[in-house]
């Protein structure tokens, strides 16, 4: 029988090299540099690079979690479990804070998630602690915007991007010179696919939140989709919830995330279950649908 | 498994888009989510063809006008290698971002279209593969449907390219030529079944036969310190290593090394990857070495192989430069350059000739450097850098300059 490894290859270890090269030169470039963690495996594979990278040193930065407070409790026993396990300092943030400071307001309608809310607060933090660096885990092969993304991509003291005003990045070397007030969002796994990740996982044999696995699950379909049920989720009259087998592709908050119907229980099944998926991982994000060039609107306002 | 990177070339409306959109259609790299996306983008276009380039062209503005503005960077992986395509703009106003995307590229691929022949962005995409030093330029004339797939048209196209290629080219490069129709998927994955006259390679054949990881190996030793790691735990309390990617060559345990600009020598105790001890490491790879005797190392500082005769330290040199910055370069300005991860203070005294590399001709007692434009130049750095000539050892011979006051990224250079 052919296995994983025939039809996808080893992980290719030359990308891993690249981003702990990435990953020293934020730590020696920048004064107080951040790890933006959502607890999904794209940052968790970000904090396994960084323990790489300084080792035997500690991560010498905090990991920084902006709660939605619409997360998957998995993802934040998970959050705390990471943080303990690696010794690193982690620094929580609640988008609750910055809508009962009336800095944010609650979306409603169907669709309501409090996805676009998090960028109040996220500047917010980066404001109160003076990061001048916020390490995140974008890949460019998510999003057709994103795929013209920089490595070190630059932004101004509101947190805007500017495709125009984007630094050319030639060869390896990174410029992260910077004016007062400005920051900078580093991409150290741009050039990682979603495959790449999931191999990555499978040879380091990293953990990661349970409901990456089959799970069963209270679910309701819409846009022919399967949506975690909760209480954050506003469902129509005729969206009755349903048990399901179920696991998530992707992880961001229950509003915003589908599953995906599946039986894999191990990382070569869901590996599998990529190879042969029709849509892409970004299409079980509802925050993309919402017209052609959400993310570069959404980048150009200061977004992740 | 490894990598191979790509940069894509080509003028306005050759195909560039159409053929990497073919490569990921045929390598079964696109979902079937984008394909919808992508017929009713087309449909909303008028065409009644699946518009393949709506995939790259990813920029509100770069769909408006039908254009690629910026550099897009594009994967796809066969079992035993993964492509990182960076695609980039043909207009002539965009050399910059050609630059830029081919500046990490092994291969460069240039497309002809098959009416028109080489025009003059042809003869601009080979020169910059070769100021580069790109080691594979793969030219793929395509349209070949246009044409009715006349091998007489391939033959005349390759010909007149002869000279120009010829002028061009450097020892060890590799360049071929492909007759291909992005659009009908002809020569591209899957042999040519309107061309049996052409007995070549197919272009992934080609892609995948290609090697080149050697040559970055056997080249002068290279390590720029970029972090020191010191733990300072009860477990590690005496550890210091230098954290580092080795830029070129191999470095072993046991090897004698020397510190420049510092002069100190040591040896090589260990080569650590996180919790695994190496007996050896080579470019490319991110690694941590530790030395059996106490020297001053900080960031910024390279380690070489002591029995290397002519360790570098460049402080009066000429570079080539490509300008990047709508504000011109102007002598006498001292600027920010950084070779690597090293950072000094330069100041160009002189341009002493601008290139233009369509026709290979150049021009003297010229005062600017304008965006886009390529010349030579005289400087001077404050401290030493430990650069080498750039077609000696491409890994360790370019640098980039930066205006102190905006702190753009302006200018890249090629140590001469």
């Amino acid at each position: 029988m052919q296995t994983i490894q025939d039809k996808i290859g080893h992980f290719p270890r030359q990308l891993e090299d690249e981003s702990i090269y990435i990953l020293r030169e934020v730590a020696a470039q920048f004064e107080r540099p951040a790890l933006l963690f959502s607890g999904g495996k794209d940052s968790i594979t970000l904090v396994r690079l960084a323990q790489k990278a300084f080792f035997p040193g500690k991560i010498p930065f905090p990991l920084v979690h902006i709660d939605t407070g619409h997360n998957f409790p998995e993802t934040i026993e998970f959050r705390d479990w990471l943080a303990k396990e690696t010794g690193a300092e982690l620094i929580v943030r609640y988008v609750q804070d910055s809508i009962n400071q009336g800095k944010a307001t609650e979306e409603s309608g169907k669709y309501a998630s409090r996805n676009v809310l998090q960028t109040v607060t996220l500047l917010d933090t980066i404001e109160e602690f003076k990061f001048d660096a916020c390490i995140g885990g974008a890949r460019r092969d998510e999003e057709k915007a994103r795929a013209k993304e920089r490595i070190f991509s630059v932004r101004d003291d509101f947190g805007q991007w500017d495709a125009k005003r984007q630094r050319p990045e030639l060869f390896d070397m990174l410029n992260g010179r910077i004016a007062v007030g400005e920051n900078v969002r580093v991409f150290p796994i741009s050039n990682w696919t979603e495959l790449d990740v999931w191999n990555y996982i499978k040879e380091e044999k990293m953990e990661i939140p349970s409901i990456y696995y089959s799970h069963q699950r209270q679910v309701i379909e819409r846009d022919g989709m399967l949506w975690a049920d909760s209480e954050y989720l506003n469902k129509e009259a005729d969206e009755i919830p349903f048990e399901a087998t179920v696991r998530f592709r992707t992880v961001g908050d229950m509003t915003c995330t589908a599953a995906v119907a599946s039986d894999a229980t191990d990382i070569d099944v869901i590996i599998e279950e990529i190879l042969s998926a029709e849509i892409s991982e970004r299409g079980a994000r509802i925050d993309d649908k919402r017209s052609e060039a959400a993310m570069e609107k959404r980048k150009q306002q200061g977004y992740f | 498994m490894d990598i191979l990177r790509i940069a894509t070339a080509g003028s306005v409306d050759d195909g560039k888009s159409t053929l990497i959109g073919r490569l990921l259609y045929e390598t079964n790299s696109i979902t079937k989510d984008k394909i919808e996306a992508l017929e009713s983008a087309s449909k909303r276009k008028g065409l009644d063809f699946l518009d393949l380039s709506l995939l790259t062209d990813g920029l509100i503005a770069e769909r408006e006008q039908g254009i690629t503005i910026d550099v897009a960077n594009i994967y796809f992986s066969t079992p035993t290698r993964k492509y990182i395509i960076a695609d980039t703009p043909g207009h002539v106003e965009y050399t910059r971002n050609m630059v830029t995307g081919a500046s990490n590229a092994k291969v460069s691929l240039i497309l002809v279209d098959a009416r028109q022949g080489v025009v003059e962005q042809t003869a601009r995409h080979l020169s910059i593969a070769a100021m580069l030093r790109i080691p594979k330029v793969i030219i793929c004339v395509n349209k070949m449907d246009l044409v009715q797939y006349q091998e007489s048209t391939f033959n005349a196209i390759k010909d007149s390219l002869a000279e120009l290629v010829a002028q061009t080219t450097f020892e060890g490069q590799e360049i071929s030529f492909l007759p291909i129709s992005s659009l009908y998927g002809q020569n591209i994955t899957q042999k040519a079944s309107e061309m049996p006259w052409f007995k070549g390679n197919t272009l992934l054949g080609e892609l995948e036969a290609f090697e080149y990881a050697s040559t970055l190996a056997h080249a002068p030793a290279r390590f720029p310190v970029q972090f020191v790691v010191r733990p300072m735990t009860e477990a590690y309390h005496d550890f210091r290593g230098y954290a580092g990617k080795i830029s070129s060559g191999t470095f072993k345990v046991g090897d004698a090394i020397r510190v420049l600009p510092t002069g100190q020598e040591s040896t090589i105790a260990t080569i650590e990857k996180f919790e695994t001890k190496l007996d050896q490491a080579i470019a490319g790879d991110s690694v941590t070495i530790t030395l059996t005797t106490d020297v001053d190392i900080s960031r910024g500082n390279t380690l070489v192989l002591a029995s290397e005769d002519n360790a570098p330290a460049l402080k009066d040199f000429s570079a080539q430069v490509c300008w990047l910055d709508h504000t011109a370069l102007s002598p006498g300005k001292t600027y920010l350059l950084q070779h690597g991860i090293n950072t000094t203070k330069a100041k160009i005294s002189q341009i002493t000739e601008r290139l233009d590399v369509a026709t290979q001709t150049s021009t003297q007692g010229v005062d600017t450097l304008k965006l886009n434009e390529i010349g030579t130049i005289a400087l001077r750095t404050a401290q030493p850098i430990s650069a080498d000539q750039y077609a000696a050892n491409p890994a360790n011979g370019a640098f980039i300059l930066i205006d102190e006051f905006s702190n753009s990224t302006v200018g890249v250079g090629f140590v001469k």
